[in-house]
């Protein structure tokens, strides 16, 4: 039976996720807007006899989650836009030596420096791989607290089954507000045996080494085939999604995380002038959910889409290829760090369904 | 028959890639033959690092993480604080160490991190052919350095011992070479010092080893032993910086 719910700040449901996740090692740097992820495991963590450790850098916090992992632990770091930028050497390495961790990114508004103000702008970032080479990270977005909460902890078991970087990727609103949230008596950890683990060699015959550099061309090219099929698998496998109002919508909105939530209320706003609009939100932002948003695109009751994003423009890349044609895709983008109006969106959704061009 | 020499188990079996007179096999034979003497070998991880030793988690025998370059100490923090009752060491160059990585390795000597590290000193970048490392002696000439170093232009070299012996968290600092038999002996002592310190419990122990690289300084095997004692002992003077006298009961 749920536990009774409580008011609680998005950051801090993502360090007390991860620690009934099994998460004992936390290595962080302090930025804007994630902070309180770090907070509470100073104090949480400790008390339970876990690692944290304040990095000097995101580039060291990154290298310590990459040596914990290697030696076996389930590990978590934290994040904002710039932060995860430096981080991204680790993330390749980690993609490259196949070890199991969690990423949390609670963007700002970019670039550069940028502001510290909610923001979607690392979208291509997290989902096309970040640092160098071929791989991708689970990206996965969710769009309350108490998602956060859930998929937080799932996010540490799919980073164990497939030994990858699993990025949890909010924008700052996300990060900063309160809602309620019930936790879970027992949480669905799925243990995974370690046996490549780095762990002192004990009895075992060989010694296990972790590492990413593979000299000879066709041993490393054999490796990235590998990647690819793991990753094929999960594009086949673990794509998930919110879509509702899609049998009778003539405009589809596409939109992810926090920014899906204004969008809602739109919609329903959009129904009182007549207007019927359905919305698929990606939950999982890699895999991308290409095959529903293709399948919606050739239904005859859907005129078009609008993407609406914190950006200026990033899944709505992935939302035309997807839809491949088949209908216009239209976009609406704030950035800067700050959020669309429902009227704004409204506007946009009551000038496509007139025909116009927008 | 007597077994005077043989192979040590803390090294497997794959024959070393190292240019002649270099001293890394050295190096690593003593760090191996120390693991196994302290009956350790199986109880220890250790981190190798990019530049010529980026592969030596092939040849050491205990459980091995390669990481980013300049990275390996920040690695070694997650796998220490993973598992505690675990030796664990960095293998690292001076050009993954003291350029790279010099925050890296600052603050895990000033969080005391409970590892060791094993500093490789050959005044120059080996891998990428002959660069200019921050430890490159004023003079020496070098690929990026073709009129030799010039301080005006260039800057000086990093003493990286005395720089980490002003860290509290770094409770034992010794630079030795491997350049006869007398050196090998007190470099060996210097490795078996800083697992103890390691088995203490007391912080961060740092040992740096003067070393050769024939190739890129374009002499001999000989030739380079002789210009290590020449040149870079008057740059970085042997001998232990700090934990001389450090009463190393292990814990219980």
């Amino acid at each position: 039976m749920a536990q009774k719910r409580v008011l609680m700040k998005g950051n801090e449901v993502i360090a007390e996720a991860a620690l009934r996740a099994g998460c004992r090692n936390y290595f962080g740097y302090p930025i804007t807007p994630q902070t309180e992820v770090m907070h509470y495991m100073a104090k949480k963590m400790v008390q339970i006899g876990g690692n944290f450790v304040q990095a000097e850098s995101e580039v060291s916090a990154i290298n310590m989650v990459y040596g914990a992992a290697a030696a076996g632990a389930r590990v978590l770091t934290s994040s904002s836009s710039p932060g995860v930028s430096l981080k991204q050497e680790g993330i390749s390495y980690i993609a490259g030596a196949e070890l199991p961790a969690v990423v949390v990114n609670i963007m700002r508004a970019g670039p550069g420096l940028g502001g510290i103000q909610p923001a979607q702008g690392d979208y291509f970032q997290a989902t096309k791989g970040g640092g160098h080479g071929d791989y991708r990270n689970l990206v996965i977005a969710p769009a309350s607290i108490q998602e956060l909460y859930e998929l937080t902890v799932e996010a540490f078991n799919l980073a164990d089954k497939y030994r990858m970087c699993a990025m949890i990727l909010g924008d700052g609103t996300l990060g900063q507000m309160m809602e309620p949230v019930a936790f879970r008596d027992e949480e669905p950890i799925v243990t995974v045996e370690k046996p490549w683990a780095c762990t002192g060699r004990g009895d075992r015959a060989d010694h296990n080494t972790v590492t990413s550099i593979y000299i000879d061309p066709d041993v490393l090219e054999a490796k990235n085939v590998e990647l690819q099929e793991k990753y094929k698998y999960i594009e086949e496998n673990e794509v998930r999604y919110e879509a509702y109002g899609l049998e009778d919508a003539e405009i589809v909105i596409t939109a992810f995380s926090t920014c899906s939530r204004i969008c809602k209320n739109v919609i329903r706003q959009a129904a009182e002038l007549g207007i019927k609009v359905g919305m698929i939100r990606p939950i999982t932002l890699w895999p991308f959910p290409t095959k529903i948003i293709n399948e919606t695109a050739a239904l005859s009751n859907v005129k078009a889409f609008l993407d609406v994003e914190l950006n200026m423009g990033q899944m709505v890349e992935d939302v035309r290829l997807a839809v491949n044609g088949q209908k216009p895709v239209y976009f609406h983008g704030r950035a800067g760090g700050n959020l669309p109006t429902q009227k704004e969106i409204l506007d946009k959704i009551v000038e496509i369904s007139k025909g116009g061009n927008v | 028959m007597a077994i005077v020499f043989q192979p040590t188990e803390g090294l497997t079996t794959k024959p070393l890639h190292y240019c002649p007179g270099c001293n890394h096999g050295i190096i690593h034979r003593i760090i191996a033959e120390t693991m196994v003497e302290m009956g350790i070998l199986n109880d220890t991880i250790g981190v190798a690092s990019v530049g010529c030793t980026y592969n030596s988690y092939e040849y050491f025998s205990c459980d091995m993480v390669q990481a980013a370059h300049g990275r390996a100490p920040a690695v070694a923090t997650g796998i220490k604080r993973t598992h505690k009752d675990k030796m664990v060491f960095t293998y690292q160059g001076d050009g993954d160490l003291a350029s790279i990585g010099t925050a890296e390795i600052i603050h895990a000597a000033a969080r005391g991190e409970k590892i060791c590290t094993f500093f490789v000193n050959n005044a120059v970048y080996g891998m990428t052919s002959g660069q200019m490392a921050p430890t490159t002696l004023l003079g020496q000439v070098t690929t990026t350095s073709p009129f030799g170093r010039d301080a005006s232009y260039q800057g000086y070299p990093i003493n990286v011992s005395e720089l980490i012996s002003q860290l509290t968290g770094a409770v034992y600092v010794e630079r030795v070479c491997v350049t006869d038999f007398k050196n090998i002996q007190n470099a060996k002592k210097a490795i078996k010092k800083a697992f103890q310190v390691q088995q203490s419990g007391k912080g961060f122990a740092f040992v740096e080893f003067l070393s050769t690289c024939p190739t890129n300084w374009g002499k001999g095997p000989v030739e380079a032993m002789d210009w290590l004692k020449e040149k870079m002992i008057p740059q970085y003077p042997l001998g232990c910086f700090k934990g001389a006298d450090l009463d190393l009961e292990v814990k219980a």
